[in-house]
């Protein structure tokens, strides 16, 4: 095998020779041009070229892209005919990427500026949009002229309720356990072990409970609606049913809508008694009390306004996720990349939801002491 | 896309070709109601389409059949049910002739027998006719097709083209057609127009076979005989 090398041979010619092929070490490109700085009339030749494979057209083509940026002109038509044939074909399909890159590289901070804020009112146009329709879907249902289908709603009942079970009841439990922890090391310090009964209570009831069973939800839920839907606007499966007439809200988001609403205040509740369980076993196991005495403390220091408020929280949650995944899903581009995109979308929105929501009520509750 | 003119006529099968990007699939969502025009007027059936209330629209919209690019069929639902759908939705009829229009749609377009499955238990010249057999499910004046021999093999895009052109003689419906297989264009076609993919425009109005025989256009020749290795107008 001959050793690769391009010679510069006075005055104007470059002679490329042996045999480039990948894993030899070879002339680059840059120090070709080093060497022999881009000017005008220059031309390439390879009489005595060997075998080849992609490494020379790539150096090839580093040296006519660099000459042309120098403006200077580099006649490549000397090289053997197959490589004439590759470099055509790249510099005219980088002639084409050039020309529909160049619209987006001159647009300066304020077109940008501009380009961005059409795109947020289109944004916020878009989901008040969404608003305004799901609430006129849940207008026909109470009006008894809805097109949804019950079957539908009935599969989605499940997906959002019994089927969320299990995950539901891990994280639950792990939380109770986590925040009885957590509480009784400094209730230890004032002998207070017995309100941990209290802070798991209270704890989770009103503010734990919700936030983790909205988050769970946003994660195996929201992301599926998202997900489906998605997938429907890929396989024109929406547009069938818009050129249809079918209405989208009563068919698609109105079954996904109220079988998360109604199901996300079911599943605080489970949350919250498997979790004051997990509580339960810290305070048997860890601080030796008696199960009638975490009981007791139970209900003694948490009211009925605590388990309403995280209930409260949990509809709102549950009306923001099944929002959110249904919004991301019905805005889905063409894609399959679009799909992980709206997907995507449909967490985080419903975490920055959750969030926002949360610390709402949280300041609600508070200054309407609650 | 601009200076978009064209008219089609009853009962013809009706052509828009164009190499990719031309905007074919554009044109046809604003045909099919998914796009407004930013100008201009569509009328749809004798009607100004996008003057009407969406009431309207939606009721227009009913005599029109679809078969899309990606069939479109509901996944969630088998083939008999994507096909009752629209029937229960927009008619009275009762479940048991719903079900019995259902097999005979399904037997037009030599599926008999196939409607529990579920469009991903068939193959792609099935789900293409199983989308055919909904779109027909409301029995349209127009038919519309977006790319219908696209992911096909010769073969079963051939027998799509032959039941279409069936279809449509024996229905005495009206078929618009945006594809660039030039074998279904010069098969079926008997009016085309031919969209330019750097005007954006109409570059050519007509029969495909004259527009072939008689064109100046050198983009529409090369177009049509597939760059000069294919001549159907022998």
């Amino acid at each position: 095998m001959n050793t690769p090398t391009a010679q510069f041979l006075p005055p104007d010619r470059i002679v490329f020779a042996g045999d480039w092929l990948r894993g030899q070490k070879h002339p680059t490109c840059k120090a070709i041009l080093d060497e022999h700085p881009p000017k005008d009339g220059v031309r390439l030749e390879a009489p005595q070229l060997g075998q080849w494979d992609s490494t020379l057209p790539l150096v090839l083509l580093g040296l006519v892209v660099a000459y042309r940026k120098a403006g200077h002109s580099l006649d490549y038509r000397q090289l053997p005919e197959g490589l004439v044939k590759l470099l055509d074909l790249c510099l005219a399909s980088q002639r084409k990427a050039a020309t529909a890159t160049v619209d987006a590289e001159q647009l300066s901070i304020i077109h940008q500026a501009g380009y961005f804020g059409l795109r947020l009112s289109k944004a916020i146009g878009d989901i008040a949009n969404f608003i305004g329709e799901l609430v006129l879907a849940m207008g026909r249902l109470i009006a008894g002229k809805s097109q949804m289908r019950f079957r539908d709603f009935h599969g989605k009942l499940l997906i959002s309720g019994p089927r969320a079970l299990p995950i539901i009841a891990l994280i639950s439990f792990l939380m109770g356990i986590i925040l009885a922890f957590i509480g009784a090391i400094p209730l230890k310090w004032f002998q207070a072990e017995i309100y941990v009964a209290s802070l798991v209570g209270i704890g989770m009831l009103r503010l734990m409970g919700p936030v983790m069973v909205g988050i769970v939800m946003a994660g195996r839920s929201s992301s599926a609606f998202a997900a489906e839907l998605g997938t429907m606007q890929v396989n024109e499966e929406l547009d069938a049913m818009r050129t249809l007439g079918i209405p989208l809200m009563d068919f698609l988001v109105m079954p996904r809508f109220l079988a998360m609403s109604l199901m996300m205040p079911l599943l605080g509740i489970f949350a919250d008694l498997i979790s004051i369980l997990g509580g339960l076993v810290v305070a048997v196991v860890y601080l030796r009390l008696t199960p009638l005495s975490y009981i007791s403390t139970l209900t003694q220091t948490t009211s009925i306004k605590d388990l309403l408020v995280g209930l409260f929280t949990c509809s709102v949650l549950g009306i923001l996720d099944s929002i959110c995944g249904c919004y991301q899903g019905l805005h889905c581009g063409r894609d399959a990349e679009a799909v992980g995109r709206a997907t995507t979308s449909a967490v985080i929105s419903c975490i920055i939801c959750i969030v926002i929501a949360v610390s709402l009520i949280t300041i609600l509750t508070v200054v309407l002491a609650i | 896309m601009q200076d978009i003119s064209f008219q089609v006529e009853a009962g013809s099968v009706f052509i828009v070709m164009g190499p990719s990007g031309c905007g074919k699939s554009t044109l046809l969502r604003h045909l099919i109601g998914l796009q407004k025009p930013a100008s201009g007027t569509y009328r749809l059936l004798g009607k100004e389409y996008w003057s009407l209330p969406p009431d309207e629209q939606t009721r227009l919209m009913r005599r029109v059949g679809i078969l899309y690019q990606r069939c479109g069929l509901w996944s969630s639902m088998t083939i008999a049910q994507n096909i009752a759908l629209p029937l229960q939705q927009y008619t009275t009829l009762p479940q048991k002739e719903i079900d019995a229009l259902c097999e005979y749609k399904l037997a037009l377009v030599g599926l008999a027998g196939c409607g529990d499955y579920y469009p991903s238990e068939l193959s792609g010249g099935m789900q293409k006719r199983a989308g055919l057999a909904r779109a027909m499910a409301l029995d349209p004046e127009i038919l519309f097709f977006d790319e219908p021999s696209s992911g096909l093999d010769p073969v079963s895009a051939n027998r799509l083209d032959e039941l279409m052109l069936q279809l449509q003689q024996s229905l005495n419906s009206t078929l618009v057609v945006v594809t660039h297989d030039l074998d279904s264009i010069f098969a079926i076609g008997s009016n085309a127009i031919y969209l330019d993919p750097v005007t954006k425009s109409i570059a050519a109005q007509g029969k495909p076979l004259d527009l072939l025989r008689h064109t100046d256009n050198p983009a529409l020749r090369e177009f049509l005989s597939r760059g000069g290795h294919r001549n159907h107008a022998q």
